[in-house]
């Protein structure tokens, strides 16, 4: 796969500036919105309040309550009318407050959302993003910090991402916003406060593609969301006893942009894979097979991963051991390179 | 049984008997429609057909529909509910604020719509809470410490809810709904349900708890659709507390979330849900109704969230401090005990000890919470299936391998293929 061309915009003139992942998203919407009238925000909480995450944090003040709708509470009619609102030249982008809140507006994604373009062979296009802050790690009762993101992965008609850094953030939730297709974006909610620089003339990747964020030679880690911050410290903290690990954020989940893993793979034999979401026929999965399929005669260990459990989310004073951690990844690191 | 067989009471004109007991609370934060519409404040005034047998000030007003018979000990007993519920309740925001939990979820303002409900309740019967039913479970015999596991990240609810008659906590907002008109279609399938002559007090009912933004879930919808088409005997019991987290019911609903009922035809009742009595002779006749076979019915008990959606929720953001002062005058447990003072029905020795019984609850509480002990790392793989998983059984003993690695020193790099 040819590596990914860079974008560039020059539509900002703002200076360098240190930011949140949650600043990146409300800055990006706040873009979006400015650009276009067409874009809406639509959710639970998230005018006045500006979301419980504070994502949504100005907007309604800002855009006002035509553009910014807290809706009733009922995530299919968020999303079924967010569907109706496409149709009709909008460009809404909805808030699930929480991961594990999706599941009511999933026959609306499944059933209308990714197959209205194909149905239609092409004459409706519904450019609508899903906004969902996923994963785990934040002390919370249930429900509050699932990874459903290999649920979407499964069905066609979806693009499913997921951004690890403010940057990414920023770049990512504007181009899904200019997407035609409909867009799950999930936000890694434990990460929202880490900070990082923005420069808003800086180019940026493309929407589907994944990015090298660590070059390394004995073993290559692919991963994404908020599990990112957790593999970059376990490759440095691999250093100690001499490994070299190269880490891939895949930032696209469906569709993959398998190139750079492979390309890496070819270089270091092995591969780590590494989601918080249960094992059983996930987006790792998914990654195994295929680097397996393409980078056979390149292997020298199987392709290993570390995931939560096949189990619901535990409560929280069992999350620790549920989520993959630095010494999981280690483990699993040194596994690859024991075999 | 069909719509026609309800028993709903005929009612006078319910306007000119309310106007002249019900006592307007505070003026000054009465909001104006377009207050409400703009979402800066919620409706304080539950309207003509609020149901209310104490007055805010504690006077006993009668109402022609939904008389009570209670006994003195039977007042003093809710009275004494509402107190030691409340004072877990507040202990459960002061161990948050410790960070001895990792979040607690106030019922303040709740407590007589919860122990109104609750009482109304008999042991065979079946209660359906969201989150925040601190006061129902409290009802079902269930105690307050068995409640902290949730929010200590412990447990996801440790009562048995076959034992106690109350399923566990439901936090997705409505599902709980149609799970309990299943529930007692149950009832009815199992001929539990309007028995009269040999044994009419082995009839049960259900009793579903969600709160005014839950009203807008399809979950709550298909309950009450499958509820009136199999007539089962479940009462719907929405706390409206006029808040879903920062919106206010005016963004969930057009018309009194009670008259809603009547599109799926079946009886509305709007209580006054800080009128404990009020609430217990409304709901004690929806369950009879439904025990009867005359389910299913609907009350809107009219209350208030007096604290902030949850402890991680900071309420300033969205609404305005003099509405809850409105709403204090009105406080549910400050009504009973003027009630009970001014009918001479307790003595300040009666307060005294319910006071140190709260104390001693509180106490017991904080005890129990923070020498809870921690789950064990096997709890995560356990009762996943009912018949052990090969998969998830072969995870934990990866785990647990993975983790007697560490503590034999050194990782442990043989394990098979995760
Ligand atoms: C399906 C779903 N969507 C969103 C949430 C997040 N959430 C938790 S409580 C709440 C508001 C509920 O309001 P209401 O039904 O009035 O009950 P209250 O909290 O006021 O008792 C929301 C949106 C949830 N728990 N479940
Ligand atoms: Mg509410």
């Amino acid at each position: 796969m040819a590596a990914p061309t860079m974008e560039s915009t020059g539509s900002s003139t703002t200076p360098t500036q240190t930011i949140t992942i949650a600043k990146g998203l409300n800055n990006a919407l706040r873009n979006a919105m400015e650009r276009d009238p067409k874009v809406l925000v639509m959710g639970e909480d998230v005018g006045k309040l500006g979301g419980v995450f504070r994502v949504t944090d100005g907007l309604q003040k800002d855009f006002g309550e035509h553009r910014v709708l807290d809706t009733p509470l009922a995530e299919s009619g968020i999303i079924g009318t967010a569907i109706g609102l496409a149709m009709r030249g909008f460009r809404p982008v909805c808030e699930i407050q929480f991961d594990g809140f999706i599941f009511p507006g999933f026959d609306q994604i499944v059933s209308q959302l990714s197959k209205m373009h194909y149905r239609s062979q092409g004459k409706v296009k519904v450019p609508l993003v899903i906004r969902v802050p996923f994963g785990g790690g934040i002390g919370a009762v249930e429900h509050h910090s699932e990874s459903p993101e290999s649920l979407f992965a499964h069905v066609a008609g979806l693009k499913v991402v997921s951004c690890s850094n403010p940057v990414d953030a920023y770049w990512m939730l504007q181009q899904a916003i200019d997407s035609d297709d409909p867009v799950l974006f999930f936000e890694p909610k434990r990460r929202y406060w880490e900070k990082a620089e923005l420069d808003p003339t800086a180019e940026h990747l493309p929407l589907v593609s994944s990015a090298v964020l660590r070059t390394g030679s004995d073993v290559t880690v692919a991963t994404y969301g908020p599990m990112v911050k957790t593999c970059m410290d376990a490759a440095t903290a691999a250093e100690e006893d001499g490994n070299d690990v190269e880490v891939v954020d895949l930032r696209s989940l469906s569709p993959l942009d398998l190139g750079p893993v492979a390309e890496s793979v070819r270089r270091t034999g092995r591969l780590v894979v590494v989601s918080e979401s249960p094992p059983e026929s996930s987006v790792t999965s998914e990654v195994a097979t295929r680097i397996q399929q393409e980078c056979f005669y390149s292997l020298e260990a199987p392709v290993l991963r570390v995931n939560g459990f096949d189990t619901p989310y535990p409560p929280s004073k069992l999350e620790e051991g549920y989520l993959p951690d630095l010494d999981r990844v280690l483990d699993a690191v040194d596994r690859s390179l024991a075999y | 049984m069909s719509p026609e067989h309800w028993t709903r009471p005929s009612r006078p004109d319910d306007r000119d008997r309310l106007a002249d007991t019900a006592v307007p609370a505070a003026t000054s934060a009465t909001p104006t429609r377009e207050q409400v519409i703009a979402g800066l404040r919620a409706t304080s005034e539950g309207g003509a057909d609020l149901v209310q047998l104490l007055t805010p000030e504690g006077q006993r007003v009668s109402h022609p529909d939904f008389d009570i018979d209670i006994t003195d000990e039977q007042l003093r007993g809710m009275y004494r509910d509402m107190v030691l519920v409340r004072r877990a309740d507040r202990e459960g925001n002061a161990l948050q604020r410790q960070g001895q939990l990792g979040i607690w979820v106030p019922l303040l303002g709740q407590e007589a719509a919860q122990i109104g409900a609750g009482r109304a309740m008999r042991p065979q019967d079946m209660a359906f809470p969201s989150y925040r039913e601190h006061g129902v479970a409290w009802c079902r015999g269930i105690d307050p410490t068995e409640l902290l596991g949730i929010f200590r990240g412990t447990d996801h609810g440790s009562w048995d809810p076959n034992e106690t008659g109350m399923s566990l906590y439901t936090i997705v907002i409505g599902n709980q709904c149609v799970n309990a008109t299943g529930y007692a279609m149950g009832q009815k399938f199992e001929g539990k349900v309007g028995n009269s002559g040999d044994d009419p007090a082995s009839n049960e009912a259900t009793m579903v708890f969600f709160g005014d933004g839950a009203t807008s879930q399809g979950d709550v919808h298909e309950g009450m659709v499958w509820a009136s088409v199999y007539d089962a005997p479940v009462v719907f019991f929405c706390q409206n507390n006029q808040w879903a987290i920062s919106e206010p019911t005016e963004r969930q609903s057009r018309v009194p979330l009670y008259e809603r009922a009547k599109g799926y035809g079946f009886p509305g009742i709007r209580v006054d849900g800080n009128d404990v009595l009020a609430t217990l002779a409304v709901s004690q006749w929806a369950m009879n109704e439904a025990r009867q076979g005359n389910g299913p019915l609907l009350i809107e008990a009219f209350t208030y969230r007096m604290d902030a959606h949850t402890t991680s929720d900071d309420a300033t953001r969205y609404r305005l401090d003099d509405e809850l002062e409105a709403w204090k005058l009105k406080d549910p447990i400050e009504r009973l005990r003027a009630h009970l003072l001014r009918e001479e029905l307790a003595d300040q020795e009666f307060f005294d000890r319910v006071d140190s019984e709260a104390d001693e609850l509180a106490a017991r509480f904080r005890e129990f919470c923070v020498n809870m002990p921690e789950p064990p790392p096997e709890r995560m793989f356990s009762a996943v299936y009912a018949e052990e998983s090969p998969v998830v059984a072969a995870q934990r003993e990866d785990y647990l391998n993975y983790l007697a690695g560490f503590a034999d020193s050194g990782h442990d790099t043989e394990g098979s293929v995760r």
